[in-house]
């Protein structure tokens, strides 16, 4: 009781007590606390909290999800295979950046324009405005909310290398995109959309946003949270099992040669960059030329036009390649962070549990109350690896999605830019053969 | 190369190839070892050739400096040529991959295929071909430098000095020449830049492409964790590498473009050199032209009695007394014999100069067709490697987007 309405509020006071329960109350809680929680209910501050009666059986949910069909449906079935993507019932977008000026600060707000069918969402239309940090408040909440669930990245809040003045253009485009994608992910996990969070994160106003991320969690309580995950990790974990092992190890791989492949392509950019500055002299050298001859004139223009375009068309691949791959590529180097540190907290979650067993066997200390603890550990690190497995997969596929795509479009934008530059050439051919008859044959070496 | 087939007269009846380059090692002119390379130069008759029968041919070794002594000797006995330039002497507008050494093997082929052009020009030219020096010089081995001596062609060589003094004080140059040394001056400075450029290009797209190749290596290494995407993966980064290599030909292709350039660039030099030898002659007969009139001059001067120009004769005559009537005889006597001597010169120099201007008119419009074929041909050569660069490109990437697909 004490740990709960500790766990609640700003009053929380109790962060180095080992409790059983993380004091997070939009953490996983095994059902039979459900008598606890209607009491809470009436505590006008925890509004985290489902009033929805119905929330008495079923496996361990999330209780700070409202129930609705598509959490009940997807509660342990995150096998599903490419089915989910039929079911899609929710549209977002980011976009639109305004820059905002006040005394204090000048910031840039996204528009997210929410288009759904659910249930639970009272229109089917909604048009918000949000900040960056809006966005990092909502994705702190789910990784909070599910620990062990793997949430896409967002975007860095600044990037020092490269000196991106932070109000540029491209940046806040890059930006946007990336936030774009972040919310995209969001809503299309099973599990994640139906967050309410998520819900007030598109729905609300701009004044009931701020009102309800003071709920939640007090900093006190965070604190906790983190105390005790140092704590765990401390500890370590001795039994991991051997999928959580071989997922360690394909993070560790996956995370190496998606940095290198991040940094390949960023490097790719910059390459690409300082041969199109060169390549730009080229034209004019030509067009200069022409000017002191009389028979090679239009031949001398026609290759500085050819290759003033085809500036054109490599500064468009360029550009592609800014926008599409690198970004994805940097954002599943993220993505490896983030599943480093999902295996963490379910390591975690587990040394607990290894730590209680010891304390079973070594204190003699109310071992009844121990006993209770470890049951709803055991639990919890059930719930916790179920689901972690489940969404693995899920990331694997989603992964798998991107990457391809990603890569695909890398290769079209390049047949692109050389077939719109084999156009350009043949068609200054097509206007020299006509004047040169048919003597525009390929210059041998001379063999005589 | 190929327009010196348009040939005329040795290249009709002889076949010219410098085939070969070895390096060899002696002693120089300082008893010092040194190591330099020779060209073979093969020649065979024309007739043989045609009828299908291919006998050896004859050949002999040459090294660049003879290639240099042959130009020199060209350039002082046919100064109203537009003589053909050798290949550069030292490798410049390099980009970082091609070494500037001489003995780098890249650097030796293309200076043999450079010499080889070289002789093909001179063999098409009317004038030049028919040049016994020249001939001697693809046929004999052996005692070539003491010919080429023995005709004393240095001393003939316009001193530098005497040019440039041309290049400034001459008064009526034809307007042709002096366009046309413009011309030079300006297609030097153009195709200068366009050749650094073009090496500055050619670096930055060698990194492009050759970056890819990091592609290829860790596609390798991360299809080995990958179940679905290993395959595609994998077969990706082979056109990943591919992707890289490609440019090795590519820019080698272009090399060949450059050269084309260069000869032009360096035909620049010939060119100008032709307008200051008409400088030279024109500013020749208007020394001579001037002479004669001031010679002319004094002749009035001394028949009339006025002085109308100064000199320090008179002055010293005023000052010292008239000259006696037999001394007046005698300078008037020496004066006529200068006049004559002098229109005689006037007219020669007037007669070389118009000779000098028609031939070397009549070679300029020549080489000035030469070139707009040339440089034509080599833009459209330009084009078509460039297509080639583009059709390559589409494949690998067309390739590699197939691979992609599988992931």
């Amino acid at each position: 009781m004490k740990l709960r309405k500790e766990g609640g509020g700003i009053m929380s006071g109790s962060a180095t007590e080992p409790a059983v329960l993380p004091p997070s109350p939009a953490q996983i809680v095994p059902t039979d606390l459900s008598e606890q929680m209607l009491e809470l209910d009436d505590d006008d501050d925890l509004e985290v909290f489902s009033k929805d009666v119905t929330v008495t059986d079923g496996g361990a949910f999330s209780t700070s999800d409202q129930i609705s069909p598509c959490s009940l449906l997807n509660q342990y079935g995150f096998e599903e295979e490419e089915g989910d993507s039929n079911v899609k019932d929710i549209f977002v977008t980011v976009d639109n950046p305004e820059s905002h000026v006040t005394t204090i600060e000048t910031f840039i707000t996204y528009r997210v324009l929410t288009k759904t069918t659910r249930s639970e969402f009272d229109a089917s239309e909604y048009e918000v405005r949000r900040r960056y940090q809006d966005f990092l408040w909502l994705r702190g909440r789910l990784e909070e909310a599910h620990p062990t669930l793997i949430v896409h990245p967002l975007p860095e809040k600044f990037v020092v290398k490269g000196m991106v003045e932070r109000f540029s253009d491209d940046f806040i485009e890059t930006r946007k995109r990336a936030l774009h994608r972040f919310l995209n992910h969001v809503a299309e996990h099973p599990i994640l959309s139906c967050s309410e969070d998520l819900k007030v994160f598109l729905t609300a106003q701009a004044w009931e946003l701020t009102s309800h991320k003071k709920q939640g969690p007090g900093f006190l309580s965070r604190m906790g949270e983190t105390v005790r995950a140092v704590a765990a990790s401390v500890r370590g974990v001795r039994n991991r099992p051997e999928q959580f092992n071989a997922m360690q190890e394909y993070v560790e791989s996956f995370g190496q040669k998606i940095s290198s492949l991040d940094k390949i392509a960023q490097r790719i950019v910059k390459e690409q960059k300082e041969y199109l500055e060169e390549l730009r002299e080229c034209g004019p050298t030509y067009t200069l030329w022409s000017g002191s001859e009389e028979e090679l004139v239009e031949p001398l223009k026609g290759v500085a036009s050819c290759l003033d375009r085809c500036c054109k068309e490599k500064e468009d691949q360029v550009r592609q390649l800014s926008e599409h791959l690198a970004p994805t590529l940097h954002e599943y180097a993220l993505c490896a962070d983030t599943l480093k540190a999902v295996l963490r907290r379910r390591d975690n979650i587990q040394a607990e549990l290894e730590a209680k067993n010891d304390a079973l066997a070594t204190k003699k200390i109310d071992r009844e109350a121990l006993k209770e603890d470890i049951d709803k550990l055991e639990d919890r690190v059930e719930w916790a690896n179920n689901a972690l497995k489940g969404d693995w997969n899920r990331w694997q596929r989603s992964k798998r999605r991107d990457l391809r795509s990603a890569f695909v479009h890398m290769a079209e934008k390049n047949v692109d830019y050389y077939e719109k530059c084999l156009a350009v050439w043949e068609s200054f051919l097509v206007s020299q053969r006509t004047e040169f008859g048919d003597g525009a044959e390929r210059r041998l070496p001379s063999t005589s | 190369m190929t327009t010196a087939e348009q040939g005329t007269t040795l290249l009709k009846t002889m076949e010219i190839n410098v085939a070969e380059a070895e390096k060899r090692t002696g002693k120089n002119a300082v008893n010092m070892l040194e190591t330099y390379t020779v060209y073979l130069i093969e020649t065979r008759p024309v007739d043989t050739v045609s009828e299908g029968i291919s006998p050896t041919p004859d050949s002999l070794w040459r090294r660049y400096s003879e290639f240099e002594i042959l130009r020199n000797y060209l350039l002082v006995t046919y100064p109203f040529v537009v003589v053909p330039p050798l290949p550069e002497k030292r490798a410049e507008f390099v980009w970082h991959k091609l070494s500037a050494d001489n003995m780098d093997p890249d650097f030796v082929e293309r200076r043999r295929v450079g010499l080889e052009n070289f002789l093909l020009r001179v063999a098409s030219h009317t004038a030049l071909s028919n040049d016994k020096i020249f001939f001697t010089f693809l046929t004999e081995e052996n005692g070539w430098k003491e010919i080429v001596f023995e005709t004393g062609f240095q001393a003939k060589a316009d001193s530098r000095l005497k040019a440039l003094n041309a290049t400034f004080r001459v008064k009526n140059p034809d307007k042709r020449f002096a366009e046309m040394k413009h011309y030079g001056d300006e297609l030097q400075s153009v195709i200068s830049q366009l050749l650094r450029v073009r090496a500055r290009v050619a670096d930055r797209l060698y990194g492009v492409y050759k970056v890819h190749g990091n592609y290829g290596r860790v596609f390798s290494e991360w299809s080995a964790i990958e179940k679905e995407m290993g395959d595609g993966l994998q077969s990706a980064g082979h056109h990943m590498d591919a992707y890289a290599a490609s440019v090795d030909d590519i820019l080698e292709e272009e090399e060949h473009y450059a050269d084309q350039l260069k000869e032009y660039l360096f035909y620049m030099d010939s060119l100008k050199a032709v307008c200051r030898k008409h400088e030279l002659t024109q500013f020749e007969l208007e020394m001579a032209a001037q002479d004669l009139s001031s010679k002319k001059q004094q002749r009035e001067e001394l028949a009339t009695g006025t002085v109308r120009t100064f000199s320090l004769k008179g002055m010293t005559s005023k000052l010292f007394g008239q000259e006696t009537p037999e001394q007046r005889e005698a300078k008037m006597k020496v004066l006529e014999e200068q006049i004559q001597e002098g229109e005689e010169e006037v007219k020669e120099k007037n007669s070389e100069c118009d000779e000098f201007v028609n031939n070397a008119w009549c070679d300029i419009e020549r080489f000035k067709d030469q070139k707009d074929h040339d440089l034509k041909e080599a833009l459209i050569s330009y084009a078509i490697m460039q297509i080639s660069m583009c059709k390559k490109g589409i494949q690998v990437w067309s390739n590699a987007k197939e691979c992609f697909n599988k992931m």
